[in-house]
C-alpha cells in the first residue's frame, strides 16, 4: 500500500476520492462505487448511494390522508408528495468532525425549510415504560432485570399505571461489560416493538411489548382499574342504589364502603356496621385493606370476605345484601346476610350484572408503553452547526423542531436537547447499536433556511429534496397522519417580533 | 496492524423484520444472520457473533497488501508481511486448494468472513441451524434433522435459472457463494453467475470467483479494461475485468460455458467443491449433483444468494 502522501498525490492525478466512512479507505474512480457499494465518486464527490427512509405525506383523493399503514406500500417515492428525509439509515458521522449526513431544503407553504438528518449514537438513553395494572410489579425502586443483569427500576406509580425506568447511562456503560450489553439488547428489543421479559426484586415477571398488553406473572392485563375505590362508588352508586344494601369495591389504593362513603350519605343510606380491614382515611375511604398482589383491584386477594374486620350486629341485619366488586369489574360476587349475620353467597341480581359489565366497559384496555428518551448533546449537534449552542438555543425558542424518524418529540425544558419519543409512532426499524453500547436512533432538526445560515449552519452542505428524490436511493414509508407534518414550521413563529 | 483504525463509522446491527434475524455492517462487510434453536440459546449464540464481528474489519485492514497479492501456495511469500489474522487465515486456506491458476486471497473474503462469524455463533450453542449471509456468499450449520432452501434470484433474461437449493444435514454443502461479472467484484470472464455448493463459505466464494472467471471466450462484444482502470486498488491489478457483454451467438455461450464446466468439474473431482450451478445469456448449466429444485411460486426462497447487479440497478434494502 502506497502511504499517505503518495496515496493523496496520486489520487487528486487521478480523479480519485478516498473514501473515509470505514477504515478500508477506498479510493473510487469516478462513476464507480467502494468495496460496500454505499458509498461512490459521482462527479468527483463522496456521495452516499443506498436507500435511506424518507415519510411521504400522500393524498388518496382530495384533501384524504392515506392512514398510516393501512394498506400495501411498496416503498417507492410518489412524486409530487410532499416529502420529509428520516435519519433512518442515514448513517452518522460520529464524532461529527464534518457536516451531518444530510443537510436537505426543501419547501413548505412557501417558506424555505432546511432538515439535518442523522442518526444519533445515544450514550445517554433509556426507556420509560407504562404498565397499565394496579397489580403490584414491586417496590419502588426495586431492581428490574434480565438475564439476571440489572437494566433498571421500579419508579413511581401513576394514575392506574407502574412506571420503569430502564437503561441510561449507568446501567449502559457504568456496569459490568455484560450489565451494558444486556441493557442495550433490551432497550433495542423494546424500541424496536420486541417483547421481553423483565424481572422485579421482591416483585412480579413482566412481559412487556410496546403497544400491546403487559403480562404480570403469565396473567395478561386486560384493563385500567376505572378508578379508585372510591371514585369507583362516586361513579356508580346511583345505579346501585335499591338493588344492595352495601357495596365494598375493592382496590389495592382506596377500597371504598358504600354506605360510609359521602355518595352513599348523598342517597340518604346509613352505615350497615360491615367494618374493612385496613387504615380509615375519611369516611367510606380505606388505605392498605391488604397487601398488594395480582388477586382482586391489585391486592393480594382471592376471597373478597377477607378483608371484613367486623359485622356489627346492632345495624346490619340477617337478609342484608353485600355486594362486592373489583374497580376493574373483573371479580365481583353478591352476598346475604344469614340469621347469623354471616355472609352467603347468592346469585347475582340482574341490576348489579349489569354494573359489573359497565364497570368494565369504563376501564381503557391495558397497554405497555414505551417512551424512548434521550440526550442530543455534544458532537451530534456540531455535524448542524459550527456553534453547537445555538441549535439548543433555537430548540428551545421554538424555532427549530426536533423528530426521531419523523416522529413528533417532546423536548425537556432546561439545559441541553434532552427528548422523548413513543417508540410506536416511528417507522419500523428506526434503531440500531453500536458496541460502547449504545443505541443508534434516527433524528432531524428542522428549520427555517434563514434561521438556518444565521446560527451557522453548514450551508455549503445543503442540498434539495427533489434532487435527492430523482436519485432514486429513497424509501418511502408512510408518515403517521396523526402526527404533525415533521416539515413543517413551528407555531408560534414570529420572525418580524 | 490488527487494531481497527481510529476513524469512520463503528460497527452496526440491527434487528430486521420479524424479529429474529439480524443484521451486522461494518465498511464493506453486511451480513444477515439467523440462528433458529431454544431462546436463550439463539440469543446467547447472537452475542458471541457480534464479540467476534466487532473486530473483523480492523483485523482485515491491516492485512489487505498481502491479501491483495497473487497466493503462491510454496511457502510464505518472500519479502512479504505473514499472514495472521484468522479470517485471513480461512482465505489463504481456500485459495492453497487451486494450484496453476491466478488467484488472490481477495477471492475468498466475503466467504471467509462468513465462515468466522458463523463458528463464532455456533460455538458452544445448541442451535437447530444458522446462517451468515455476507452479501450472497452464506455460511450454514446444521443440527441433525435440519435443512436449508437458498433461493436463487433468476436474471431477466435467464428465467430458468431460478430456483431453490435444498441442503440438508446429510450433505457435506456448508457454504454456498455467487460470482459473476455483473456482481459486486470484478471478474475476468462473462458469467451472468456462477453459484457453487462447497463443504464452506471461503471454500465456495473461491471456487465461484474461478469458474466465473473461467465461463470465458474470445468474441468481439466483451468489453474487458483492465481491473486497476476501475478500482486503483484491486487485486486483479492489470488484468482485464468484464464491463460489457453484447448478446453473444450460441457458438460462444457454449463455449465459454464449456471452459467453466471443465474448470468446476475439476473442482469436483478433486474434492473442493459439490457442485456447481453456471448462467449465461439463458444457458443454464448444473454440475455435480446439486440439491436444486426449480422455483415454484408456493415457496418464497429466504435467501438470494445471487447479488445486486451494477451501480446503475443497484437496489439495497437497509434496513429491510
Amino acid at each position: 500500500m502506497p502511504d499517505d502522501s503518495a496515496r493523496a498525490k496520486e489520487s487528486a492525478k487521478d480523479g480519485l476520492v478516498t473514501c473515509d466512512a470505514c477504515p478500508v479507505l477506498c479510493r473510487i474512480r469516478e462513476g464507480r462505487s467502494g468495496a460496500c457499494d454505499r458509498y461512490g465518486n459521482v462527479h468527483g464527490a463522496l456521495t452516499r448511494l443506498d436507500p435511506f427512509v424518507v415519510t411521504q405525506r400522500v393524498a388518496q383523493k382530495e384533501g384524504d390522508l392515506v392512514a398510516f399503514g393501512k394498506d400495501d406500500w411498496d416503498g417507492a417515492m410518489i412524486k409530487g408528495a410532499p416529502t420529509f428525509i428520516t435519519g433512518i439509515g442515514s448513517g452518522t458521522t460520529y464524532p461529527d468532525y464534518k457536516p451531518a449526513p444530510f443537510i436537505v431544503a426543501s419547501e413548505y407553504d412557501g417558506v424555505d425549510m432546511v432538515t439535518v438528518v442523522s442518526e444519533g449514537i445515544f450514550s445517554y438513553c433509556g426507556i420509560k415504560v407504562k404498565i397499565d395494572t394496579d397489580r403490584f410489579v414491586g417496590p419502588e425502586t426495586a431492581a428490574v432485570r434480565v438475564g439476571g443483569e440489572q437494566v433498571g427500576h421500579v419508579t413511581t406509580a401513576e394514575y392506574g399505571s407502574q412506571m420503569l425506568s430502564l437503561g441510561g447511562v449507568r446501567h449502559l456503560t457504568g456496569g459490568s461489560k455484560k450489565e451494558g450489553t444486556i441493557t442495550c439488547d433490551t432497550m433495542l428489543k423494546l424500541c424496536s416493538g420486541e417483547a421481553v421479559e423483565l424481572i422485579v426484586d421482591d416483585g412480579a415477571r413482566l412481559t412487556v411489548e410496546a403497544g400491546k398488553p403487559p403480562v404480570i406473572n403469565d396473567a395478561q392485563e386486560e384493563r385500567m382499574r376505572v378508578g379508585c375505590g372510591s371514585a369507583t362508588i362516586g361513579i356508580f352508586a346511583k345505579q346501585w342504589h335499591g338493588h344492595a344494601d352495601e357495596v365494598i369495591v375493592v382496590d389495592d389504593h382506596i377500597t371504598g364502603v358504600l354506605s360510609e362513603h359521602q355518595a352513599g350519605r348523598f342517597l340518604g343510606m346509613e352505615p350497615v356496621g360491615i367494618r374493612v380491614r385496613g387504615r380509615k382515611s375519611t369516611p367510606g375511604r380505606y388505605f392498605q385493606v391488604a397487601e398488594p398482589g395480582t388477586g382482586w383491584g391489585g391486592t393480594d386477594i382471592t376471597d373478597p370476605l377477607s378483608i371484613i374486620d367486623s359485622i356489627n350486629p346492632k345495624t346490619a341485619w340477617p337478609g342484608l345484601r353485600l355486594f362486592m366488586v373489583s374497580t376493574t369489574g373483573e371479580d365481583a360476587a353478591f352476598f346475604v346476610l344469614d340469621d347469623d349475620l354471616k355472609p352467603v353467597a347468592a346469585a347475582m341480581p340482574a341490576p348489579l350484572e349489569l354494573v359489573v359489565e359497565r364497570i368494565g366497559e369504563n376501564c381503557e384496555p391495558a397497554l405497555s408503553t414505551v417512551l424512548f428518551m434521550a440526550g442530543a448533546g455534544g458532537s451530534l449537534r456540531a455535524g448542524v452547526t459550527e456553534n453547537p449552542v445555538r441549535l439548543t438555543r433555537s430548540v428551545r425558542e421554538a424555532l427549530t423542531r426536533v423528530t426521531c424518524g419523523g416522529a413528533p418529540v417532546y423536548v425537556w425544558p432546561g439545559g441541553g436537547i434532552t427528548l422523548m419519543v413513543d417508540v410506536t409512532t416511528m417507522p419500523e426499524n428506526s434503531f440500531g447499536y453500536v458496541p460502547t453500547p449504545a443505541l443508534v436512533a434516527p433524528i432531524e432538526f428542522t428549520l427555517r433556511l434563514e434561521d438556518y445560515a444565521a446560527m451557522g449552519g453548514h450551508m455549503d452542505a445543503v442540498r434539495r429534496v427533489e434532487d435527492m428524490a430523482e436519485a432514486g436511493r429513497l424509501k418511502s414509508v408512510r408518515w403517521h397522519d396523526q402526527a404533525p407534518w415533521p416539515g413543517a414550521p413551528l407555531h408560534g413563529i414570529a420572525r418580524e417580533a | 496492524m490488527s487494531q481497527a483504525l481510529p476513524f469512520g463509522a463503528p460497527p452496526l446491527g440491527a434487528i430486521l423484520a420479524g424479529g429474529n434475524r439480524r443484521h451486522f455492517q461494518h465498511g464493506p462487510i453486511d451480513l444477515v444472520i439467523e440462528a433458529t434453536g431454544v431462546g436463550h440459546e439463539v440469543g446467547r449464540a447472537y452475542k458471541q457473533a457480534w464479540a467476534r464481528f466487532e473486530t473483523i474489519l480492523g483485523e482485515l485492514v491491516g492485512e489487505l497488501p498481502a491479501l491483495r497479492a497473487p497466493f503462491k501456495a510454496s511457502g510464505p511469500k518472500l519479502g512479504g508481511p505473514a499472514i495472521e489474522g484468522a479470517v485471513a487465515q480461512r482465505m489463504e486456506a481456500a485459495c492453497a486448494r487451486h494450484q496453476g491458476v491466478f488467484v488472490t486471497p481477495m477471492a475468498a473474503v466475503a466467504g471467509a468472513v462468513a465462515d468466522e462469524v458463523l463458528a463464532a455463533l455456533v460455538v458452544g450453542r445448541a442451535l437447530e441451524k444458522a446462517y451468515v449471509n455476507n452479501g450472497g456468499d452464506i455460511a450454514l450449520y446444521l443440527s441433525p434433522g435440519a435443512s436449508f432452501d437458498a433461493g436463487m434470484v433468476s436474471l431477466a433474461d435467464t428465467p430458468s435459472a431460478a430456483g431453490t437449493i435444498a441442503i440438508d444435514y446429510a450433505s457435506s454443502a456448508r457454504g454456498i457463494a455467487t460470482s459473476g461479472w455483473r456482481g459486486r467484484s470484478l471478474s475476468l470472464g462473462i458469467a451472468d453467475a456462477v453459484t457453487v455448493l462447497a463443504p464452506n463459505a471461503a471454500e465456495a466464494d473461491v471456487a465461484a470467483t474461478l469458474i466465473a472467471n473461467a465461463v470465458d471466450t474470445d468474441y468481439p462484444r466483451i468489453e474487458r479494461v483492465p481491473a486497476r482502470e476501475l478500482d486503483p486498488d484491486s487485486d486483479l491489478g492489470a488484468r482485464m475485468a468484464t464491463v460489457n457483454v453484447g448478446v453473444l451467438p450460441d457458438a460462444a455461450v457454449i463455449a465459454a460455458l464449456d471452459a467453466g464446466a471443465d474448470a468446476a468439474k475439476r473442482m469436483i473431482a478433486g474434492g473442493h467443491i459439490l457442485a456447481a450451478h453456471l448462467v449465461l445469456q439463458g444457458e443454464v448449466r448444473t454440475i455435480g449433483a446439486a440439491p436444486l429444485k426449480a422455483l415454484t411460486d408456493q415457496a418464497e426462497p429466504n435467501i438470494a444468494a445471487t447479488r445486486s447487479t451494477g451501480l446503475d440497478k443497484r437496489r439495497r434494502a437497509w434496513p429491510t
